[in-house]
């Protein structure tokens, strides 16, 4: 991909992103956050490829560890966000 | 070498990852969507995940699922533990993950850039993915390093109180122009000195930039570190030429940038007053001397229990201090043995309470409050002058009419709940002596209608639901 394609995605994402995140209601902001949280550790994607490519050992190492802080965030930060989304009730009538 | 194109199904798979990335904001708009929306996070994650390991040729699967296994074990445990209260600085923490690990991308990436196909045909990296990983591991630092201050101000191992270095915003500026310049000349010169040089710069700044920030500031910060780990991840998007990176990174930007803005707007101050940091700071020392005695009147437990239940309605306004009592499940059992009683109770949740966006609504969430008993300012402000009781329960500055009178004081202008048109208002505090965040004092302490009752606020709510069942 050429990198004025990648702008366009970037871009047009942006504007998705604005919309989308105005439309959550106030009282999931802290779910928000969460996981917002859990999905930018797609940057594991590339700790992957850092950890699994040989050449430089070094290289790989930090990518290991990287593959090791985004799970804690992907594990963590989708299971908090789906106990606090159990929490909220409707009125029972 | 130039970047070969994948086969079409892999940028199909990412674009799918980033679509599922997309509903799963979207399924928050209402929480009966939300859980699915969750779920169609995870399925976007596995898509990413499989899609790189089954498309890349892994010397290492042993070592990456160890990997997995130990990363995610530590997540999964921790986040079945946390305790509600302690929300905001697991987020902190998360985000600094989200920063060091953009970091550690960005490095291993400088390193070994023949694995991510940015080498050109020299050997050298490409000038434009240079700039990319420049900004992606800089903004990966500042997101480290400024999560971790957030982390220790929020968790209370560190004082909430700003720190002022004298000339301060010199040496950000400063750091962040050598920051800023560095990363150009990078574009002519791939000298190992100049990356290392510009993460420890970003490392610092982030460390700056935080620690002038008060607690109480601390929404805005979160989202806004919030929005960095999000520009981080999209930064190294464009390195890889990665589209579930790239969108992703888009909405995460977007969404901290705009919960920033509605924490700003809550408070009436300019996002830049608030990274300039040091509110509180000033107006606590001046408002110490020149603070008049004025009557105000103590009520008991049994006196807030008598009115309550004599009210056709309560509302309840509770603040960061209910979160620090622990008070949302006692408080949540008085509002049932009031509503069994015929009386009307809502709870009015100013944006800007808490530690968090939405961090009252969790807590209430917790101690099982209906979601459609919680109303947000603009809904319900206009029915305080209906409001036979407004109970204000470790909230402070989101009431004060200050903020709508006095044009002198730190928080004109900021929107407040109208507790003073109610017929009765009870306050719950510990002291008289401690103000708000702001450092201002509050009128409605002093108003004829309004009781104080000074108490812990577990133990005051307890109290109440003890008089009540009498």
């Amino acid at each position: 991909m050429d990198f004025i394609s990648i702008l366009s995605i970037f871009v047009m994402a942006c504007f998705v992103g604005y919309y989308v995140v105005w439309s959550v209601t106030p009282a999931l902001h802290t779910p928000l956050m969460a996981v917002t949280n859990a999905i930018s550790s797609v940057i594991i994607v590339g700790a992957l490829i850092a950890g699994a490519a040989g050449g430089s050992p070094t290289a790989k190492w930090l990518g290991l560890i990287a593959v090791a802080l985004a799970s804690v965030n992907i594990f963590g930060g989708f299971a908090v966000t789906a106990r606090m989304l159990a929490m909220y009730k409707k009125k029972e009538r | 070498m130039e970047h070969v194109a994948p086969p079409a199904w892999v940028m199909l798979a990412y674009l799918i990852s980033g679509v599922f990335f997309i509903l799963a904001l979207r399924g928050l708009s209402s929480p009966a969507t939300s859980q699915q929306g969750n779920r169609f996070g995870m399925a976007g994650m596995l898509i990413a995940v499989v899609t790189t390991l089954v498309t890349h040729e892994v010397a290492s699967l042993p070592e990456i699922l160890g990997a997995i296994a130990i990363g995610g074990g530590i997540g999964w445990v921790t986040a079945r533990k946390i305790a509600m209260t302690d929300m905001p600085q697991l987020v902190a923490a998360f985000h600094s993950l989200v920063g060091m690990a953009a970091v550690l991308v960005a490095a291993a990436a400088f390193l070994n850039p023949v694995a991510f196909g940015i080498a050109g045909e020299d050997g050298l990296i490409n000038p434009v993915s240079r700039v990319e990983m420049g900004l992606g591991i800089a903004i990966g630092a500042i997101t480290f390093s400024g999560s971790v201050i957030a982390f220790l101000k929020l968790a209370g191992k560190m004082s909430g109180a700003p720190i002022l270095l004298p000339l301060r915003h010199v040496i950000n500026l400063g750091t962040l122009a050598a920051i800023l310049g560095l990363i150009g000349y990078f574009t002519v010169d791939q000298s190992p000195w100049i990356f290392w040089t510009v993460t420890a710069l970003a490392f610092l700044i982030g460390f700056l930039l935080i620690i002038p920030i008060g607690g109480a500031d601390m929404p805005v910060v979160v989202s806004m570190l919030n929005s960095y780990s999000g520009w981080a991840a999209a930064a190294m998007g464009f390195t890889l030429h990665n589209t579930a990176m790239i969108i992703t990174g888009a909405l995460v930007g977007s969404s901290g940038a705009i919960l920033s803005y509605i924490m700003c707007k809550a408070m009436n101050r300019s996002f830049i007053s608030v990274i300039a940091g040091g509110f509180g700071a000033e107006a606590a020392v001046s408002s110490g001397e020149a603070k008049e005695q004025r009557p105000w009147k103590r009520g008991s437990a049994e006196d807030a229990a008598y009115m309550m239940q004599q009210a056709e309605s309560v509302i309840i306004v509770p603040g960061y201090g209910m979160a620090v009592a622990q008070a949302q499940h006692i408080l949540r059992e008085m509002a049932d043995v009031l509503k069994k009683q015929g009386v009307s109770v809502k709870y009015a949740i100013h944006p800007v309470a808490g530690r968090m966006p939405g961090h009252m609504n969790v807590l209430l969430a917790e101690a099982s409050v209906p979601y459609d008993e919680v109303f947000e300012l603009e809904d319900i402000n206009s029915e305080f002058a209906q409001a036979d009781v407004a109970f204000i329960i470790g909230a402070n500055d989101v009431v004060n009419p200050a903020a709508k009178t006095d044009k002198t004081s730190p928080i004109y202008g900021m929107p407040v709940f109208d507790v003073d048109k109610a017929k009765t208002v009870f306050f719950v505090k510990r002291s008289m002596g401690g103000v708000g965040y702001a450092g201002v004092d509050n009128d409605v302490f002093y108003m004829d209608q309004t009781m104080m009752l000074l108490a812990d606020a577990k133990k005051m709510c307890e109290d109440i639901v003890k008089a009540l069942q009498h």
